[in-house]
Protein backbone atom coordinates (compact mmCIF):
# COMPACT_ATOMS: atom_id res chain seq x y z
CA UNK A 1 0.00 0.00 0.00
CA UNK A 2 1.49 3.24 -0.82
CA UNK A 3 2.73 5.22 2.34
CA UNK A 4 1.07 8.20 1.74
CA UNK A 5 -2.06 6.82 2.26
CA UNK A 6 -1.80 5.31 5.44
CA UNK A 7 -2.13 8.63 7.01
CA UNK A 8 -5.82 8.52 6.13
CA UNK A 9 -6.26 4.74 7.22
CA UNK A 10 -5.32 5.46 10.52
CA UNK A 11 -6.87 8.91 10.84
CA UNK A 12 -9.92 9.14 13.63
CA UNK A 13 -12.12 9.88 10.31
CA UNK A 14 -11.65 6.77 9.04
CA UNK A 15 -13.58 4.52 8.69
CA UNK A 16 -16.25 7.11 6.88
CA UNK A 17 -19.18 6.15 8.24
CA UNK A 18 -22.24 5.49 5.50
CA UNK A 19 -24.84 7.89 5.82
CA UNK A 20 -27.72 5.57 6.50
CA UNK A 21 -27.32 3.37 9.76
CA UNK A 22 -28.11 -0.09 9.25
CA UNK A 23 -31.72 -1.81 10.10
CA UNK A 24 -31.86 -1.72 13.40
CA UNK A 25 -33.72 -3.83 15.95
CA UNK A 26 -37.36 -3.23 15.94
CA UNK A 27 -38.54 -1.38 19.83
CA UNK A 28 -42.09 -2.41 20.87
CA UNK A 29 -43.21 0.60 20.61
CA UNK A 30 -42.88 4.43 19.11
CA UNK A 31 -44.54 7.71 19.35
CA UNK A 32 -44.95 7.85 15.59
CA UNK A 33 -44.81 4.80 13.29
CA UNK A 34 -44.60 6.00 9.50
CA UNK A 35 -45.22 3.37 6.52
CA UNK A 36 -43.35 3.74 3.29
CA UNK A 37 -39.36 4.00 3.86
CA UNK A 38 -39.42 6.58 0.39
CA UNK A 39 -39.31 10.16 0.38
CA UNK A 40 -42.54 11.06 1.51
CA UNK A 41 -42.05 8.93 4.63
CA UNK A 42 -38.89 9.90 5.14
CA UNK A 43 -39.19 13.51 4.79
CA UNK A 44 -41.95 13.39 7.18
CA UNK A 45 -39.26 12.23 9.45
CA UNK A 46 -36.61 14.44 9.15
CA UNK A 47 -39.81 17.45 9.99
CA UNK A 48 -40.97 15.90 12.86
CA UNK A 49 -37.25 15.11 14.35
CA UNK A 50 -36.05 18.35 13.69
CA UNK A 51 -38.81 20.59 13.80
CA UNK A 52 -41.30 19.02 16.60
CA UNK A 53 -38.63 17.20 18.61
CA UNK A 54 -40.34 13.81 17.70
CA UNK A 55 -37.91 11.35 17.86
CA UNK A 56 -39.37 8.16 19.11
CA UNK A 57 -40.02 7.21 14.87
CA UNK A 58 -40.07 4.56 13.03
CA UNK A 59 -39.70 4.76 9.12
CA UNK A 60 -41.01 0.93 8.55
CA UNK A 61 -39.91 0.07 4.77
CA UNK A 62 -41.40 -3.18 3.08
CA UNK A 63 -38.17 -2.96 0.63
CA UNK A 64 -35.37 -0.87 0.27
CA UNK A 65 -35.12 2.76 0.87
CA UNK A 66 -36.70 4.91 -1.67
CA UNK A 67 -37.32 2.10 -4.11
CA UNK A 68 -40.46 2.72 -5.05
CA UNK A 69 -42.28 5.46 -6.78
CA UNK A 70 -39.45 7.60 -5.33
CA UNK A 71 -37.02 6.14 -7.78
CA UNK A 72 -39.32 5.67 -10.61
CA UNK A 73 -40.75 9.07 -10.91
CA UNK A 74 -39.62 11.87 -13.41
CA UNK A 75 -38.28 14.53 -11.31
CA UNK A 76 -40.21 17.46 -12.18
CA UNK A 77 -41.16 19.87 -9.81
CA UNK A 78 -43.60 22.83 -10.62
CA UNK A 79 -46.38 24.80 -9.32
CA UNK A 80 -48.35 25.34 -12.90
CA UNK A 81 -51.50 23.67 -11.41
CA UNK A 82 -54.79 25.13 -11.92
CA UNK A 83 -57.12 25.18 -8.56
CA UNK A 84 -55.83 27.79 -5.95
CA UNK A 85 -55.25 25.56 -2.91
CA UNK A 86 -53.10 23.25 -5.33
CA UNK A 87 -51.08 25.86 -6.71
CA UNK A 88 -50.63 27.06 -2.92
CA UNK A 89 -49.40 23.77 -1.51
CA UNK A 90 -46.85 22.82 -4.91
CA UNK A 91 -45.97 26.66 -4.56
CA UNK A 92 -44.94 26.21 -1.11
CA UNK A 93 -43.31 22.48 -2.29
CA UNK A 94 -40.79 24.57 -5.16
CA UNK A 95 -40.12 26.90 -2.20
CA UNK A 96 -38.57 24.15 0.20
CA UNK A 97 -36.64 22.29 -2.75
CA UNK A 98 -35.29 25.90 -3.93
CA UNK A 99 -33.31 25.52 0.03
CA UNK A 100 -33.39 21.76 -0.20
CA UNK A 101 -29.42 21.18 -0.18
CA UNK A 102 -28.70 23.40 2.59
CA UNK A 103 -31.68 22.03 4.50
CA UNK A 104 -29.98 18.95 4.30
CA UNK A 105 -26.12 19.08 4.08
CA UNK A 106 -27.07 16.72 0.81
CA UNK A 107 -26.78 17.70 -2.74
CA UNK A 108 -30.15 17.01 -3.88
CA UNK A 109 -28.87 18.65 -7.62
CA UNK A 110 -32.09 21.23 -7.56
CA UNK A 111 -31.65 22.43 -11.28
CA UNK A 112 -34.52 25.65 -11.66
CA UNK A 113 -34.50 25.42 -15.33
CA UNK A 114 -38.28 25.98 -15.72
CA UNK A 115 -41.25 24.06 -17.29
CA UNK A 116 -42.35 24.23 -20.81
CA UNK A 117 -45.41 23.11 -22.13
CA UNK A 118 -46.53 22.59 -25.45
CA UNK A 119 -50.40 23.37 -26.64
CA UNK A 120 -50.75 22.27 -30.42
CA UNK A 121 -54.90 23.02 -30.36
CA UNK A 122 -56.72 26.38 -29.58
CA UNK A 123 -58.18 24.28 -26.85
CA UNK A 124 -55.00 23.73 -24.95
CA UNK A 125 -54.20 27.66 -25.67
CA UNK A 126 -57.04 28.37 -23.79
CA UNK A 127 -55.90 26.66 -20.58
CA UNK A 128 -52.87 27.47 -20.76
CA UNK A 129 -54.33 31.26 -20.66
CA UNK A 130 -56.52 30.11 -17.09
CA UNK A 131 -53.19 28.30 -15.23
CA UNK A 132 -50.99 31.41 -16.07
CA UNK A 133 -53.74 33.80 -15.12
CA UNK A 134 -54.56 31.74 -11.38
CA UNK A 135 -50.86 31.24 -10.91
CA UNK A 136 -49.78 34.99 -11.38
CA UNK A 137 -52.47 34.84 -8.76
CA UNK A 138 -51.15 33.18 -6.27
CA UNK A 139 -47.67 34.11 -6.77
CA UNK A 140 -45.92 32.05 -8.90
CA UNK A 141 -43.96 32.31 -12.13
CA UNK A 142 -46.37 31.29 -15.08
CA UNK A 143 -46.87 32.70 -18.33
CA UNK A 144 -48.34 32.01 -22.03
CA UNK A 145 -45.52 32.11 -24.49
CA UNK A 146 -46.55 32.18 -28.18
CA UNK A 147 -44.36 30.66 -31.31
CA UNK A 148 -41.33 32.83 -31.21
CA UNK A 149 -41.51 32.51 -27.55
CA UNK A 150 -41.35 28.46 -27.44
CA UNK A 151 -38.49 28.90 -30.25
CA UNK A 152 -36.38 31.45 -27.88
CA UNK A 153 -37.06 29.16 -25.27
CA UNK A 154 -36.44 25.75 -26.83
CA UNK A 155 -34.68 26.47 -30.20
CA UNK A 156 -34.40 22.65 -31.00
CA UNK A 157 -38.14 21.92 -31.13
CA UNK A 158 -39.70 20.86 -34.43
CA UNK A 159 -42.54 23.44 -34.75
CA UNK A 160 -44.46 21.27 -37.01
CA UNK A 161 -45.14 24.89 -39.39
CA UNK A 162 -48.57 23.63 -40.66
CA UNK A 163 -48.44 20.12 -39.89
CA UNK A 164 -51.26 18.33 -37.71
CA UNK A 165 -49.24 18.77 -34.36
CA UNK A 166 -48.28 22.75 -35.36
CA UNK A 167 -46.71 23.78 -31.72
CA UNK A 168 -49.21 27.20 -30.89
CA UNK A 169 -47.67 28.05 -28.06
CA UNK A 170 -46.23 26.91 -24.67
CA UNK A 171 -47.30 27.28 -20.95
CA UNK A 172 -44.18 28.90 -19.54
CA UNK A 173 -43.47 28.13 -15.89
CA UNK A 174 -39.83 29.35 -14.84
CA UNK A 175 -40.29 28.04 -10.98
CA UNK A 176 -40.12 24.07 -12.82
CA UNK A 177 -37.46 22.26 -12.46
CA UNK A 178 -35.58 19.03 -11.30
CA UNK A 179 -33.39 17.16 -8.30
CA UNK A 180 -32.19 14.07 -8.23
CA UNK A 181 -34.66 11.73 -6.84
CA UNK A 182 -32.73 9.45 -5.12
CA UNK A 183 -30.57 12.66 -3.54
CA UNK A 184 -33.51 13.91 -1.92
CA UNK A 185 -34.62 10.65 -0.14
CA UNK A 186 -31.35 9.66 1.26
CA UNK A 187 -30.65 13.28 2.21
CA UNK A 188 -33.71 13.37 4.16
CA UNK A 189 -33.09 9.51 5.28
CA UNK A 190 -29.91 10.63 6.45
CA UNK A 191 -30.75 13.68 8.47
CA UNK A 192 -33.48 12.17 10.29
CA UNK A 193 -31.45 9.09 11.03
CA UNK A 194 -28.75 11.87 12.89
CA UNK A 195 -31.63 13.08 14.93
CA UNK A 196 -32.70 9.32 16.29
CA UNK A 197 -35.54 8.25 13.79
CA UNK A 198 -34.97 4.67 12.83
CA UNK A 199 -35.07 3.29 9.72
CA UNK A 200 -36.45 -0.08 9.16
CA UNK A 201 -35.74 -1.29 5.83
CA UNK A 202 -37.28 -5.27 4.61
CA UNK A 203 -40.00 -4.73 7.18
CA UNK A 204 -43.38 -5.45 6.03
CA UNK A 205 -46.71 -4.41 7.50
CA UNK A 206 -49.20 -7.04 7.76
CA UNK A 207 -51.56 -5.82 9.12
CA UNK A 208 -52.86 -2.99 12.01
CA UNK A 209 -54.14 -3.93 15.98
CA UNK A 210 -57.42 -1.67 15.55
CA UNK A 211 -59.57 -0.76 18.75
CA UNK A 212 -62.24 1.23 18.65
CA UNK A 213 -61.56 4.38 17.03
CA UNK A 214 -57.62 4.11 17.23
CA UNK A 215 -54.34 1.81 15.58
CA UNK A 216 -53.17 0.39 19.06
CA UNK A 217 -50.04 -1.52 17.04
CA UNK A 218 -49.17 -1.75 13.84
CA UNK A 219 -47.92 -5.95 12.65
CA UNK A 220 -44.84 -6.34 10.51
CA UNK A 221 -43.16 -9.35 9.76
CA UNK A 222 -40.28 -8.92 12.38
CA UNK A 223 -43.26 -8.63 14.85
CA UNK A 224 -45.42 -6.06 16.69
CA UNK A 225 -44.92 -2.32 16.92
CA UNK A 226 -47.57 -0.42 19.26
CA UNK A 227 -48.21 3.05 18.34
CA UNK A 228 -48.95 6.72 18.96
CA UNK A 229 -49.56 8.04 15.56
CA UNK A 230 -49.62 5.99 12.37
CA UNK A 231 -48.97 7.89 8.97
CA UNK A 232 -49.35 5.56 5.35
CA UNK A 233 -46.60 7.24 2.49
CA UNK A 234 -47.09 3.94 0.54
CA UNK A 235 -47.01 5.25 -3.12
CA UNK A 236 -48.63 2.53 -5.01
CA UNK A 237 -49.43 0.52 -2.02
CA UNK A 238 -51.82 3.22 -0.04
CA UNK A 239 -55.25 1.56 -1.54
CA UNK A 240 -53.41 -1.51 -0.03
CA UNK A 241 -52.30 -0.71 2.99
CA UNK A 242 -55.24 1.81 4.27
CA UNK A 243 -57.38 -1.50 3.69
CA UNK A 244 -55.90 -3.10 6.35
CA UNK A 245 -56.84 -0.86 8.41
CA UNK A 246 -60.20 -1.02 7.14
CA UNK A 247 -60.23 2.30 5.61
CA UNK A 248 -60.99 2.72 1.68
CA UNK A 249 -59.41 4.91 -0.18
CA UNK A 250 -60.89 6.32 -3.69
CA UNK A 251 -57.51 4.70 -5.10
CA UNK A 252 -57.43 3.33 -8.54
CA UNK A 253 -53.94 1.94 -9.43
CA UNK A 254 -52.30 2.02 -12.84
CA UNK A 255 -48.81 1.53 -13.62
CA UNK A 256 -46.70 4.50 -14.65
CA UNK A 257 -43.77 3.86 -17.68
CA UNK A 258 -40.77 5.77 -18.23
CA UNK A 259 -37.36 5.27 -20.12
CA UNK A 260 -34.32 7.15 -20.58
CA UNK A 261 -31.31 7.50 -23.85
CA UNK A 262 -28.02 6.94 -23.58
CA UNK A 263 -25.90 10.15 -22.26
CA UNK A 264 -25.51 13.31 -24.62
CA UNK A 265 -23.99 16.66 -24.39
CA UNK A 266 -26.32 18.88 -22.43
CA UNK A 267 -28.97 20.07 -25.31
CA UNK A 268 -32.26 20.61 -24.01
CA UNK A 269 -32.31 23.15 -20.81
CA UNK A 270 -35.83 23.03 -20.18
CA UNK A 271 -38.27 20.29 -18.88
CA UNK A 272 -40.40 19.94 -22.06
CA UNK A 273 -43.91 18.48 -21.91
CA UNK A 274 -46.65 18.11 -24.19
CA UNK A 275 -50.01 17.58 -23.59
CA UNK A 276 -51.38 16.34 -26.87
CA UNK A 277 -48.52 13.72 -27.37
CA UNK A 278 -48.77 12.58 -23.97
CA UNK A 279 -45.17 12.89 -23.74
CA UNK A 280 -42.56 14.86 -21.35
CA UNK A 281 -38.76 14.70 -22.04
CA UNK A 282 -36.34 16.31 -19.06
CA UNK A 283 -32.66 15.43 -19.69
CA UNK A 284 -30.77 15.04 -16.36
CA UNK A 285 -27.34 16.11 -15.05
CA UNK A 286 -25.30 12.97 -16.58
CA UNK A 287 -27.15 13.78 -19.94
CA UNK A 288 -29.77 11.16 -20.12
CA UNK A 289 -32.90 12.13 -21.56
CA UNK A 290 -35.72 10.86 -19.49
CA UNK A 291 -39.00 10.10 -21.24
CA UNK A 292 -42.47 10.01 -19.41
CA UNK A 293 -46.15 10.20 -20.68
CA UNK A 294 -48.87 8.98 -19.54
CA UNK A 295 -50.54 6.23 -17.17
CA UNK A 296 -51.35 2.77 -18.82
CA UNK A 297 -54.71 2.59 -19.99
CA UNK A 298 -56.06 0.14 -17.35
CA UNK A 299 -55.94 -0.83 -13.94
CA UNK A 300 -52.99 -2.57 -13.15
CA UNK A 301 -50.80 -3.89 -10.00
CA UNK A 302 -47.74 -4.08 -12.18
CA UNK A 303 -44.12 -2.56 -12.75
CA UNK A 304 -44.02 -4.76 -15.93
CA UNK A 305 -42.85 -2.33 -19.35
CA UNK A 306 -45.04 -2.77 -22.48
CA UNK A 307 -43.76 -2.01 -25.87
CA UNK A 308 -46.95 -0.64 -26.98
CA UNK A 309 -46.21 1.99 -24.51
CA UNK A 310 -42.46 2.53 -24.76
CA UNK A 311 -43.34 3.12 -28.52
CA UNK A 312 -46.08 5.58 -27.71
CA UNK A 313 -43.26 7.21 -25.86
CA UNK A 314 -40.54 7.04 -28.64
CA UNK A 315 -43.13 8.69 -31.26
CA UNK A 316 -43.84 11.07 -29.20
CA UNK A 317 -40.28 12.09 -28.11
CA UNK A 318 -39.75 11.66 -31.96
CA UNK A 319 -41.70 14.15 -32.93
CA UNK A 320 -40.16 16.87 -30.67
CA UNK A 321 -36.99 15.66 -31.67
CA UNK A 322 -36.51 14.16 -34.42
CA UNK A 323 -32.83 13.91 -34.17
CA UNK A 324 -33.76 11.56 -31.04
CA UNK A 325 -34.64 8.81 -33.73
CA UNK A 326 -30.85 7.20 -33.58
CA UNK A 327 -30.57 7.30 -30.02
CA UNK A 328 -30.57 4.39 -27.95
CA UNK A 329 -32.58 4.11 -25.18
CA UNK A 330 -30.65 2.54 -21.63
CA UNK A 331 -33.36 1.93 -19.52
CA UNK A 332 -37.18 1.27 -19.09
CA UNK A 333 -39.63 0.68 -16.04
CA UNK A 334 -42.91 1.41 -14.40
CA UNK A 335 -43.88 2.60 -11.00
CA UNK A 336 -47.48 1.98 -9.55
CA UNK A 337 -49.33 4.94 -9.23
CA UNK A 338 -52.37 5.64 -6.66
CA UNK A 339 -54.85 7.88 -8.81
CA UNK A 340 -57.46 9.53 -6.98
CA UNK A 341 -60.83 10.88 -9.08
CA UNK A 342 -59.81 14.18 -9.01
CA UNK A 343 -55.98 14.03 -9.80
CA UNK A 344 -55.03 15.57 -6.71
CA UNK A 345 -53.96 13.91 -3.47
CA UNK A 346 -55.26 12.92 0.20
CA UNK A 347 -53.61 14.52 2.60
CA UNK A 348 -54.72 14.59 6.78
CA UNK A 349 -57.40 12.79 8.52
CA UNK A 350 -58.51 9.49 7.96
CA UNK A 351 -61.61 7.33 9.66
CA UNK A 352 -59.12 6.49 12.39
CA UNK A 353 -58.09 9.18 15.15
CA UNK A 354 -54.47 8.36 15.05
CA UNK A 355 -54.12 7.47 11.62
CA UNK A 356 -52.71 9.66 9.02
CA UNK A 357 -53.02 9.64 5.47
CA UNK A 358 -50.46 10.97 3.02
CA UNK A 359 -52.08 9.18 -0.26
CA UNK A 360 -53.01 9.56 -3.53
CA UNK A 361 -50.05 10.70 -5.34
CA UNK A 362 -50.89 9.48 -8.49
CA UNK A 363 -48.43 10.70 -10.90
CA UNK A 364 -47.38 13.55 -9.27
CA UNK A 365 -45.72 13.19 -5.73
CA UNK A 366 -42.56 13.70 -6.40
CA UNK A 367 -42.53 17.79 -6.57
CA UNK A 368 -43.95 17.43 -3.16
CA UNK A 369 -41.81 14.85 -0.99
CA UNK A 370 -40.49 18.32 0.80
CA UNK A 371 -43.85 20.25 1.76
CA UNK A 372 -46.22 16.87 2.21
CA UNK A 373 -43.52 15.61 4.76
CA UNK A 374 -43.22 19.23 6.26
CA UNK A 375 -47.37 19.50 6.65
CA UNK A 376 -47.99 15.98 7.25
CA UNK A 377 -44.83 16.38 10.60
CA UNK A 378 -47.05 19.34 11.73
CA UNK A 379 -50.41 17.51 11.43
CA UNK A 380 -48.99 14.74 13.56
CA UNK A 381 -47.17 16.61 15.71
CA UNK A 382 -50.04 19.17 16.74
CA UNK A 383 -52.81 16.39 15.94
CA UNK A 384 -54.37 18.67 13.82
CA UNK A 385 -54.55 19.49 10.21
CA UNK A 386 -52.91 23.18 9.13
CA UNK A 387 -55.59 25.15 7.01
CA UNK A 388 -52.99 24.29 3.78
CA UNK A 389 -53.96 20.26 3.69
CA UNK A 390 -57.79 20.96 4.79
CA UNK A 391 -58.61 21.06 0.86
CA UNK A 392 -56.60 17.68 0.57
CA UNK A 393 -59.23 15.81 3.12
CA UNK A 394 -60.44 12.19 2.08
CA UNK A 395 -63.90 13.93 3.46
CA UNK A 396 -64.35 15.49 -0.04
CA UNK A 397 -65.38 13.24 -1.89
CA UNK A 398 -68.49 12.89 0.48
CA UNK A 399 -69.13 16.45 0.07
CA UNK A 400 -68.77 16.81 -3.21
CA UNK A 401 -65.73 19.44 -3.20
CA UNK A 402 -63.34 17.90 -5.28
CA UNK A 403 -60.14 19.41 -6.33
CA UNK A 404 -59.71 18.94 -9.89
CA UNK A 405 -56.61 19.42 -11.22
CA UNK A 406 -56.56 16.79 -14.17
CA UNK A 407 -56.11 18.89 -16.77
CA UNK A 408 -53.07 20.30 -15.27
CA UNK A 409 -51.55 16.91 -14.34
CA UNK A 410 -51.98 14.42 -17.28
CA UNK A 411 -49.08 13.80 -19.43
CA UNK A 412 -47.53 16.92 -17.86
CA UNK A 413 -46.17 15.85 -14.88
CA UNK B 1 -48.48 -7.76 -28.05
CA UNK B 2 -51.09 -8.80 -25.74
CA UNK B 3 -54.19 -10.51 -26.96
CA UNK B 4 -57.96 -9.76 -25.29
CA UNK B 5 -60.64 -12.16 -26.51
CA UNK B 6 -63.44 -9.94 -27.72
CA UNK B 7 -66.85 -12.28 -27.21
CA UNK B 8 -67.97 -10.93 -30.52
CA UNK B 9 -64.65 -10.77 -32.86
CA UNK B 10 -62.17 -12.79 -31.13
CA UNK B 11 -58.48 -12.18 -30.00
CA UNK B 12 -57.33 -8.80 -31.33
CA UNK B 13 -54.63 -6.68 -29.84
CA UNK B 14 -55.64 -5.50 -26.95
CA UNK B 15 -54.57 -2.16 -28.36
CA UNK B 16 -58.09 -2.00 -30.44
CA UNK B 17 -60.02 -1.67 -27.03
CA UNK B 18 -60.72 0.49 -24.51
CA UNK B 19 -60.86 -0.12 -20.83
CA UNK B 20 -64.31 1.03 -18.97
CA UNK B 21 -63.20 0.04 -15.24
CA UNK B 22 -64.76 -2.10 -13.16
CA UNK B 23 -68.49 -3.13 -13.03
CA UNK B 24 -70.51 -0.91 -10.27
CA UNK B 25 -73.80 -2.17 -8.88
CA UNK B 26 -76.60 0.09 -10.18
CA UNK B 27 -78.39 2.81 -7.58
CA UNK B 28 -81.90 3.58 -6.74
CA UNK B 29 -81.43 7.18 -7.87
CA UNK B 30 -84.93 8.03 -5.69
CA UNK B 31 -83.45 6.05 -2.28
CA UNK B 32 -80.08 6.41 -2.62
CA UNK B 33 -78.21 8.96 0.36
CA UNK B 34 -75.26 11.81 -1.08
CA UNK B 35 -73.15 9.30 1.02
CA UNK B 36 -73.69 6.49 -1.36
CA UNK B 37 -73.49 8.33 -4.18
CA UNK B 38 -70.27 9.67 -3.51
CA UNK B 39 -69.24 6.03 -3.08
CA UNK B 40 -70.74 4.78 -5.93
CA UNK B 41 -68.77 7.79 -8.02
CA UNK B 42 -65.43 7.58 -6.48
CA UNK B 43 -64.39 4.47 -4.99
CA UNK B 44 -63.92 2.04 -7.38
CA UNK B 45 -63.03 -1.54 -7.26
CA UNK B 46 -58.80 -1.72 -6.29
CA UNK B 47 -58.42 -4.70 -4.63
CA UNK B 48 -55.65 -7.21 -5.47
CA UNK B 49 -57.84 -10.26 -6.92
CA UNK B 50 -59.82 -10.84 -9.68
CA UNK B 51 -61.29 -7.80 -11.26
CA UNK B 52 -64.74 -7.69 -13.38
CA UNK B 53 -64.56 -4.74 -15.80
CA UNK B 54 -66.50 -2.95 -18.83
CA UNK B 55 -64.32 -3.28 -22.15
CA UNK B 56 -65.30 -2.14 -25.70
CA UNK B 57 -63.83 -3.13 -29.30
CA UNK B 58 -63.41 0.24 -30.37
CA UNK B 59 -63.68 -0.31 -34.08
CA UNK B 60 -66.84 -2.65 -33.90
CA UNK B 61 -68.39 -0.63 -30.72
CA UNK B 62 -69.45 -3.41 -29.10
CA UNK B 63 -68.93 -3.21 -24.75
CA UNK B 64 -68.61 -6.16 -23.23
CA UNK B 65 -66.73 -7.91 -19.75
CA UNK B 66 -64.21 -9.33 -18.60
CA UNK B 67 -62.49 -10.98 -15.92
CA UNK B 68 -58.58 -9.82 -15.24
CA UNK B 69 -56.07 -10.40 -12.63
CA UNK B 70 -54.95 -7.32 -11.28
CA UNK B 71 -52.03 -8.87 -10.09
CA UNK B 72 -50.84 -11.21 -13.18
CA UNK B 73 -52.81 -9.15 -15.61
CA UNK B 74 -54.01 -12.84 -16.99
CA UNK B 75 -57.31 -12.11 -18.77
CA UNK B 76 -59.66 -14.97 -17.30
CA UNK B 77 -62.40 -14.92 -19.29
CA UNK B 78 -64.31 -12.54 -21.29
CA UNK B 79 -68.24 -12.58 -21.99
CA UNK B 80 -71.21 -10.72 -23.22
CA UNK B 81 -73.41 -8.19 -20.91
CA UNK B 82 -76.37 -10.59 -21.29
CA UNK B 83 -74.64 -13.04 -18.77
CA UNK B 84 -73.86 -10.01 -15.97
CA UNK B 85 -77.71 -9.20 -16.12
CA UNK B 86 -78.89 -13.18 -16.10
CA UNK B 87 -76.62 -13.43 -13.16
CA UNK B 88 -77.88 -10.80 -11.16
Amino acid sequence: MPLRLLKYGLSRDYPVSGDIPATPELKPAYDVVIIGGGGHGLSCAHHLAKYHGIKSVAVLEKGYLAGGNTARNTTTIRSNYITPEGIAFYKEGVELFERLSQELDFNVMFSQRGQLTLAHTEATVRSFHMRAEMGRHMGTRTEVVDQKGVEELCPLLNMDYGGPLEILGGLWHADGGTARHDAVAWGYAAQASRRGVEIHQRTEVQGFEVAGDRVRAVKTNRGRVACGQVLIATGGMNYDVALMAGVELPIRCYPLQAMVTQPLKPWLHTLVSSVSLHTYLVQSSRGEVVIGGGSDPYQLYSTRSTLDMKEHLAEGAVHLFPFLQGVQLLRQWAGITDMTPDYSPIMGASPLANLWLDCGWGTWGFKATPVAGKRMAQTIAEGRVPDILKPFALERFETFRLLNEMGATAASH
Amino acid sequence: MKLLTCPMNGPRNIDEFQSFGPVRAKLDPNATADRDWSRHLFRAENRKGILVEWWRHVPSNYFFLAERDLVTNEIIRTFDASQLRDRA
